[in-house]
């Protein structure tokens, strides 16, 4: 008793030090990626853990029960107090004699809590922290998660462990609609784990997209319940490298769960050498003089057998994939081997595409964003598709990804009225050191001549990490933390962030912040964070 | 069909084994490569349950011996790592494993005149280890467990093998840098255990430098107090040093401390007043310093300090004095240096300052018994300087002419020019290391031979913890391969690329996040996310 008494009455003392000190540790913490409107005052609150609450608002659309937001505060909390069970109580209950309760109110017009976030998504939200409470208030549930995620990086501790927010105003929204993400799966298998990791960090950065490169030449570890054959045969093994539909589904839920969209790429008619495996027929078989060399080609475009097989395909797809867009690749088809075959020569004819191989190209990618299209999907393809045929009959979104003059690339696809990502400055595979994660803040994606109309038919752009040199052993820290600066690109006003060197401290103090969330985040330079990497 | 033969009948399913095994066949690599290695295809089934390590009747050293004892252990998990798991339905004949060392010393230090020679001789249910050290022993066991592999059903196999072995360069170094970021304990502990995979044998501990003083000195504890990151979280303790130290022991590397000075040493100033040179703007200090303060007698005197507590607490018989990239900017703009500079008579040639300074530490360093090593600057600004001093060559251009220039001076050498490898570029960048031959440039046969070795740096600027390890691995393995191998028969990386894939995936199995050489996966994926 009477020790727990003298305890009391120095830990009331102490606090007063903290009163003081406070004036000049006066820390207001960054935001990463910058909302469009900011503004903090020096005023503090400090928050206990157990007199902090999530509630919804009265006028919420969304209450108890709905699932995106319920998981999201039990998962927001322990991102902001991850230390709360390692604390006493005891010390606790005399940090302040008493302490005073911080509710965050959330208010929802829409509700939609077992929905997905959609390309029409509204994202926005506004945040006020002020004495004793915040008032988070969106449109969707989706606009509630970045609000919390802005929260969550608003609190901070002070060298005694103290948590404190600063009085705050945000209005915020997205710049661009798409703010993806690729991974590769086939180059090397990533363990279910690394890919929900990967959408942990991307939430922590607002990325909405999930672009999954589940399939390619490598290896198709893509189980599929029509085709069973094509990873039993085509992926690197097929028991422990395949992403069962299990997994799948773990993969879309997690992501929906934060406010993050699943776009699968089935490429083809390139990038199929593993497809091959499984589906004897389906490849070009390649020729040498007049007889087969017993090596295979990409997609043979000339036989109905493959246009029933990817029109089963893509049905699975839709079936399993609720995101309206499906990624249908197009790129890279080398015609070498279409060329060597007598078949697909007399097919050419026929259609009379001449020697122009392109034409074949593109014919059998129409196909199968017909096919798409029935199926009431958007179709994203890779650049080369518009290259090869710039009078698209239908709509489809280019992604461009070629190096070199992409602004040139992206001003031709909207001037002919087609939707746009922008990947190519964005390739993170390349391990360029990291201190040119500038090289990413840089890039303006609006900066080509264009109309407004033009412009707006710039929906985002796409981080791509691809897998030729990645596997888990080292794709955290190569993602994070330059693909933030890709994401503070997108979410954020860029007349308000075209001055890396102004972000730097930020994105230093983000970086830190990832560590102690366990995302295992290369440093930027040199220095230090306060909790540093331990996951060895 | 052949799952259920497998479990219902034992007897049976060994049959099948032995037939699909004449199909299976795999002959295992072992990296870096032997000097000698004959193997055949046959091959014996290893049993976790019957398999053992004894010591020879002839060997000096013998149960009780720290170092053999602990690899023993270390080395029956490495080669059966899912031994507990183990059904052991298959009659495999034991496997005694006899490993005789000429000479005892099992509580001594690796040094550099240590003999990593070992013959294995492997044979039907027995392999033979014998070395002179017990170093050698671990070179050997080493070896042996890289011979161990696993068919598709799990069993243990071994190919007879007969190995003659011994190290091309006796110092095999790799330097990690705890002073631009810190490095937990536990990532230089699991660094070491990836550097005996690959043979290497000297940890070159560039401990301290400018951004911060991690490093708890007894004699000066404001050095880390007021010069680490954080005074409590971001140290080594003396304990740590000691862990550091006894974990390298048990698998016979040395740990080399590097304390470099003058330049390189912002974060002493903290801790150490007066230590550094007040740099001047006009005729007043202008409150920045600069390299340590080669003109007064208090320098010294700490600096003979540091270096006496140095000798006590790291075992090894050589310190790394640095000396390298010193800024005389500074010291041209204190009035107190060109005072001494004049008096000293080294007119305005401030690289005679720096080997004057040098010169100093490196007496006091050869009084306390230590071989010193100092980065090439300081042999590029003085020629001549004491004689056993080894020298290291870290810059990029001509170091072929460096090492021609300081082995006709009769230093010995170390290149770690080419093995930079905190640079990173795309794609199969270790192909270069792979690719440099330590041993051509002009010179004598004399010569050649004072190239003791090489070192692969990771320099901190961008690397912690975070990305250490797949940074680091399997890209140092090409420069161990370099250094432990016959550059003959291992000249062609094309050659090397299928072995060290494999090799990468055995360090994914012993729980190194080595990352990938290039498309393509392996049994057991890295799931230590």
């Amino acid at each position: 008793m009477s020790r727990s008494g003298s305890h009391s009455h120095r830990v009331r003392w102490w606090c007063l030090i903290v009163a003081v000190v406070a004036v000049w540790v006066q820390q207001v913490e960054g935001v990463w990626p910058l909302p469009q409107q900011l503004h903090q005052s020096a005023d503090r609150d400090c928050l206990s853990p157990q007199r902090f609450s999530f509630t919804y608002g009265r006028d919420s659309a969304a209450q108890t029960g709905c699932s995106v937001l319920d998981a999201a505060f039990k998962r927001y909390f322990s991102i902001i107090f991850p230390d709360f069970t390692t604390l006493s109580e005891n010390v606790l209950q005399y940090m302040w004699s008493e302490p005073q309760p911080f509710v965050v109110s959330v208010s929802v017009k829409t509700r939609g809590c077992d929905g997905y976030p959609d390309e029409d998504s509204d994202e926005s939200y506004t945040l006020s922290v002020s004495e004793g409470q915040a008032v988070l208030r969106s449109v969707s549930v989706w606009g509630a998660l970045r609000g919390l995620e802005s929260l969550s990086q608003l609190v901070y501790q002070d060298d005694y462990g103290t948590y404190f927010i600063n009085k705050t105003e945000i209005v915020d929204f997205p710049r661009f609609a798409f703010r993806g993400l690729l991974l590769d799966t086939s180059r090397h298998y990533l363990p279910l784990y690394a890919i929900l990791k990967t959408l942990d960090a991307m939430a922590y950065s607002k990325l909405n997209v999930f672009h999954w490169h589940i399939v390619d030449d490598p290896s198709f570890p893509y189980q599929s319940r029509t085709f069973p054959d094509l990873s039993n045969k085509g992926a690197f093994h097929p028991f422990t490298h395949i992403y069962t539909q299990s997994d799948v589904i773990r993969v879309i839920e997690h992501a929906r769960m934060r406010g993050i969209r699943v776009v699968p790429e089935f490429d083809s008619p390139g990038h199929t050498q593993s497809w091959g495996k499984g589906q004897p027929g389906l490849l070009t078989p390649c020729y040498k003089g007049s007889v087969p060399s017993g090596s295979f080609g990409p997609v043979d475009p000339t036989v109905d057998t493959t246009y029933k097989f990817m029109a089963s395909l893509l049905k699975e797809v839709k079936f399993v994939f609720p995101d309206s867009y499906v990624h249908l690749g197009g790129d890279e088809v080398s015609f070498a081997c279409w060329q060597s075959n007598p078949n697909v020569r007399k097919f050419m004819e026929k259609m009379g595409f001449g020697k122009d191989f392109t034409k074949l190209e593109s014919f059998y990618m129409e196909s199968i964003m017909n096919m798409t299209a029935a199926l009431n999907k958007t179709s994203i393809v890779w650049q080369d598709v518009f290259d090869y045929h710039e009078r698209p009959r239908s709509k489809y979104v280019v992604e461009v990804w070629k190096q070199g003059c992409y602004l040139c690339k992206m001003r031709r696809v909207t001037k002919a009225g087609l939707k746009v990502i922008l990947a190519a400055p964005f390739y993170l595979d390349l391990p360029i050191p990291t201190h040119s994660w500038a090289r990413y803040y840089n890039v303006r994606p609006l900066a080509f001549r264009g109309t407004d109309e033009q412009k707006k038919l710039v929906i985002g752009g796409e981080v791509a990490m691809w897998g030729e040199y990645v596997d888990a052993t080292n794709l955290s820290p190569r993602l994070w933390p330059r693909a933030c600066a890709a994401a503070e690109r997108l979410w954020s006003n860029e007349e308000k962030t075209l001055n890396a060197d102004l972000a730097f401290p930020r994105l230093k103090e983000f970086r830190c912040e990832l560590l102690r969330r366990g995302i295992q985040a290369e440093p930027l330079f040199v220095g230090h964070c306060r909790h540093e990497y331990d996951g060895l």
